[in-house]
């Protein structure tokens, strides 16, 4: 399991990010969150003012983003609720993080689909490129993390990459993938898999299979 | 009301109740972890399963399902032994086997559930979970790889005390309960996570490794750091006062206890008079008993009469009953327990009475305060007021501003404003069901009292079945000392102007006494506080641990203590001091043994003889030409920690003050 201790709280992180306020879009963002629910209740939107600010975080910083202490106790501020109760939440879920990331933040499924179908060779070939699990690489731009099922067992094994899925990997398709992002472009999410359009049956459709050309009427025949 | 069967037996519970309350009720045990009376319930740690019929085929948390008409629960089924003993083992998976050196061993919930409701063995091989200590501040030690993650302190915090500090970060097995950045938990009720935690995870920092529960001898005591007087069990080891936890009362301190009362006690072996002193040459020199009551005697010598006493904030009644039949045997009747000068109307005590009573306060919806920092003032009152404010109450306070923990309108700190009310104020009280107004130590030292009381018509503070006008006092020993009538209509400055050959002062060490220059000063106290430094003759007395005693809080709640352990040294019980001391003066006071003093004190004030409320009639006419003068430029409590000179005296609490209110450096105890 991936380590989930805030960053330290040093001088030099409360030097950097102790000034941070949202930007004017995401202060609107911010206040339509809020507006969702019942005046008095806007703890509520805890959980998208944290993602908006680890995102705005991420902008700032070119990465994925994520949330240092003085930032987690901005939104605490913003909503006035205590820091603890935010930190609960920032820590309590894995799509926070808690400590500086990469600007491509690689997720790769471990689970037992994902490891039946080779996930092992896909964590190989990203440490080949110089990942590290739970670090930021040399050139900046990964960060590396083992995670539990993202729930795309039908194309596995899988990566997720910031906010998008790659499914049915080889490490050939990934290392495509990930030379894509490098090279500033936006490779073709979902399955990687040549013919398959999201997670139908690999080969074709077994069953309903008049529905493929037309909408076929099964009513009469059950 | 719902009719349930438990075990068979057919009992009707109280509409509301849960299945846990409902097997209680039955008589039956339910172990339990995270479920508490006081707090919310979270139903997570799943000791308390039951069967119950109709619902699903498995076991249920009872302390979450409400008890419904016709279910029948059963708590002695196999299936409930074997989930009993599941849910233990789980438990105890990541729970370390190290009892022999914990703190809690002995009065452990988890200890004795094991044996009560485990199976006899572990099958777990693998490594157990550790996790790293948290810091909590200098009364909390923790060692949070035993704890079982029932929340409680968080709920506590939360719901409580009203400062949410604790939480529980990361998730499953992960989980670890923490304050924000190991910040010290700083407010007046930390400690009570100490007594909720029901593993050895929270435990007392100052009492670590001292003793086990069961070498200590427990003494019905209550406590003195504050006028609420909270009910409190001291725990002795021969001759030392290890440590004071709170006693339930709902009607006082329910199961809380602010930390001043119980962390004082390490005071009370620092410090001590434990001999008599008297001053030769301007200083303070050992002498024996009889030459210091010489000194007295011929200090008095031909003007008998002119001696006064004045009371300290820790007194018992009798004391103060003994120490006024000793001046009044004299001839005087310079007698006075607001050492620090205020000049109040005592002529009816119901004004001067905290009327509405701490569960009656929970009641009220309209609250005005006025000059009291509740928070400090009495720590156990703010929880009853957070209470009133979650029910719907409104509160105002005037006075500089405090953090109340609720929402509440500071109205500035000029009492002026209350000659003409504000709307929003008027409106509120006056469409209130249960109005409520409390004066405050800071606004009783203003003069405002008689002012005060003409709110009671105005906001119709009296009505049937509730009287909302209140004064909170702030020192153990004021009610008993109003109704001892140990009073001067001026107050110390009258004391002062006569100029008594002798001043007794009995434990006062809060009282100017620079104006009393030309006065033998005879100190008769416990601790070498700001009493001692000025006095001519030291006579070493009794703590409130050390004696019997009959005790006030400021609701008119008569209370007695009962002695824990002897007296240090040479010091004596005050009252046997105060008696020898009649006999060098040449007069009688009436007593010879304790229980003398008792029935002749109860004998002029029958209330005291009757544990409860007193009954102090009714509210007097409002002087219809008071009004509400000056300013509260701040509070009397200046400092939490070290109100009184057992606290002075106490390490605990100067570290307390050092570190939660001075912001010193954190100092982690040498272990």
């Amino acid at each position: 399991m991936a380590d989930r201790t805030p960053a330290p709280d040093t001088p030099e992180l409360r030097a950097r990010w102790s000034a941070f306020a949202w930007t004017p879009e995401n202060k609107k963002t911010a206040d339509w969150h809020i507006a969702k629910y019942p005046g008095g209740r806007q703890r509520s939107a805890v959980m998208p003012l944290l993602d908006l600010a680890q995102r705005q975080v991420g902008a700032e910083t070119d990465t994925q983003g994520w949330l240092p202490l003085p930032v987690i106790e901005y939104v605490a501020q913003y909503l006035g609720m205590p820091v603890i109760r935010v930190l609960e939440v920032a820590s309590f879920y894995f799509m926070y993080n808690l400590k500086p990331v990469g600007k491509f933040h690689v997720q790769v499924c471990g689970t037992t689909p994902c490891m039946l179908r080779g996930s092992d060779d896909i964590i190989a070939a990203c440490k080949k490129r110089g990942m590290v699990k739970g670090g930021v690489s040399a050139d900046g731009l990964w960060t590396l993390t083992e995670v539990e099922c993202m729930g795309n067992c039908a194309t596995a094994p899988m990566v997720q990459i910031n906010d998008d899925n790659y499914e049915d990997l080889t490490p050939e398709r990934l290392d495509a993938v990930l030379d894509a992002l490098a090279a500033g472009q936006k490779p073709k999410t979902g399955t990687q898999e040549p013919g398959r359009h999201t997670s139908e049956p690999a080969g074709g459709p077994t069953t309903l299979t008049d529905m493929v050309s037309a909408n076929h009427d099964y009513r009469g025949e059950w | 009301m719902p009719k349930v069967t438990v075990d068979g037996q057919e009992i009707e519970v109280p509409a509301g109740a849960t299945v846990l309350q409902a097997c209680e009720l039955a008589g039956k045990e339910i172990p339990r972890f995270c479920y508490h009376e006081r707090l919310s319930i979270a139903g997570n740690c799943r000791m308390c399963l039951v069967e119950v019929k109709p619902g699903p085929p498995k076991p249920q948390a009872s302390c979450a399902l409400p008890a419904a008409d016709g279910q029948e629960i059963r708590t002695d089924s196999p299936m409930v032994k074997k989930a009993r003993e599941g849910v233990m083992e789980f438990l105890l998976i990541n729970h370390p086997l190290d009892c022999p050196i914990c703190d809690q061993g002995g009065e452990c919930d988890l200890q004795d559930q094991a044996v009560a409701y485990g199976r006899g063995g572990s099958r777990f091989d693998e490594n157990k979970r550790a996790v790293t200590e948290k810091y909590m501040g200098p009364l909390i030690k923790t060692i949070m790889t035993r704890c079982i993650h029932c929340t409680r302190c968080v709920r506590f915090s939360e719901e409580i005390a009203g400062v949410d500090e604790i939480g529980a970060l990361y998730r499953g097995e992960d989980m670890q309960i923490t304050t924000y950045l190991e910040q010290a938990a700083a407010h007046e009720l930390s400690a009570n996570v100490i007594d909720l935690c029901p593993v050895g995870a929270l435990t007392s920092r100052p009492y670590a490794f001292e003793a086990r529960p069961w070498e200590l001898k427990k003494t019905l005591s209550i406590d003195v750091s504050d006028a609420v007087g909270a009910n409190i069990t001291l725990h002795s080891k021969g001759r030392e006062v290890m440590r004071a936890l709170p006693r339930i009362n709902d009607d006082v301190n329910e199961e809380w206890l602010s930390d001043k009362g119980r962390y004082q006690v390490d005071g009370l072996t620092k410090r001590r008079l434990d001999r008599v002193w008297v001053r030769r040459d301007g200083k303070l020199q050992p002498a024996e008993w009889t030459e210091a009551f010489g000194m007295i005697a011929g200090a008095l010598e031909g003007d008998k009469g002119s001696i006064a006493a004045v009371a300290g904030d820790l007194l018992d009644a009798e004391t103060m009953f003994a120490a006024k039949a000793l001046v009044n045997a004299c001839g005087s009747n310079l007698t006075e327990a607001r050492q620090t000068g205020m000049t109040y109307d005592v002529s009816k005590l119901a004004a001067v009475n905290f009327n509405s009573t701490f569960a009656g306060i929970e009641t009220a919806d309209a609250i005005l305060i006025i000059g009291s920092n509740v928070r400090w003032d009495a720590a156990l009152l703010n929880v009853r007021l957070r209470k009133a404010v979650k029910a719907g109450a409104k509160v105002y306070i005037i006075g500089p501003e405090w953090d109340p923990t609720y929402p509440a309108t500071f109205l500035g700190s000029d009492l002026k404003i209350l000659n003409r009310i504000p709307k929003e104020l008027g409106d509120v009280m006056k469409s209130a069901q249960r109005p409520a107004v409390i004066l405050g130590a800071a606004g009783l030292a203003k003069g405002v009292l008689a002012a005060t009381l003409k709110l009671v018509d105005k906001f119709g503070l009296v009505r049937d079945g509730w009287n909302g006008f209140n004064v909170l006092h702030i020192s153990a020993a004021r009610m008993a000392s109003l109704m001892l009538d140990f009073t001067a209509p001026g107050g110390m400055g009258e004391i002062a102007a006569a100029s008594p050959k002798v001043l007794l002062s009995l434990g006062a060490d809060e009282m100017d006494y620079g104006a009393f220059g030309s006065s033998l000063k005879v100190y008769i106290g416990h601790h070498g506080d700001k009493g001692a430094h000025h006095a001519d003759i030291i006579l070493p007395g009794a703590s409130y641990a050390e004696k019997d005693g009959t005790y006030v809080n400021t609701e008119g709640r008569v209370q007695f203590a009962e002695k824990a352990v002897f007296a240090p040294g040479d010091a004596r019980e005050d009252w046997t001091i105060l008696r020898a001391l009649a006999d060098a003066l040449g007069v009688t006071v009436g007593f010879d043994s304790f229980a003398a003093l008792q029935a002749k004190m109860i004998a002029a004030v029958p209330a005291l003889g009757e544990e409860g409320l007193a009954d102090y009639g009714a509210l007097p006419k409002p002087d219809s030409g008071a009004k509400f003068e000056g300013e509260i430029a701040g509070y009397p409590i200046k400092d939490f920690y070290l109100t009184n000179p057992i606290a002075r005296a106490s390490e605990v609490m100067q570290r307390c003050s050092d570190e939660l209110l001075h912001g010193a450096d954190v100092k982690e105890a040498a272990e």
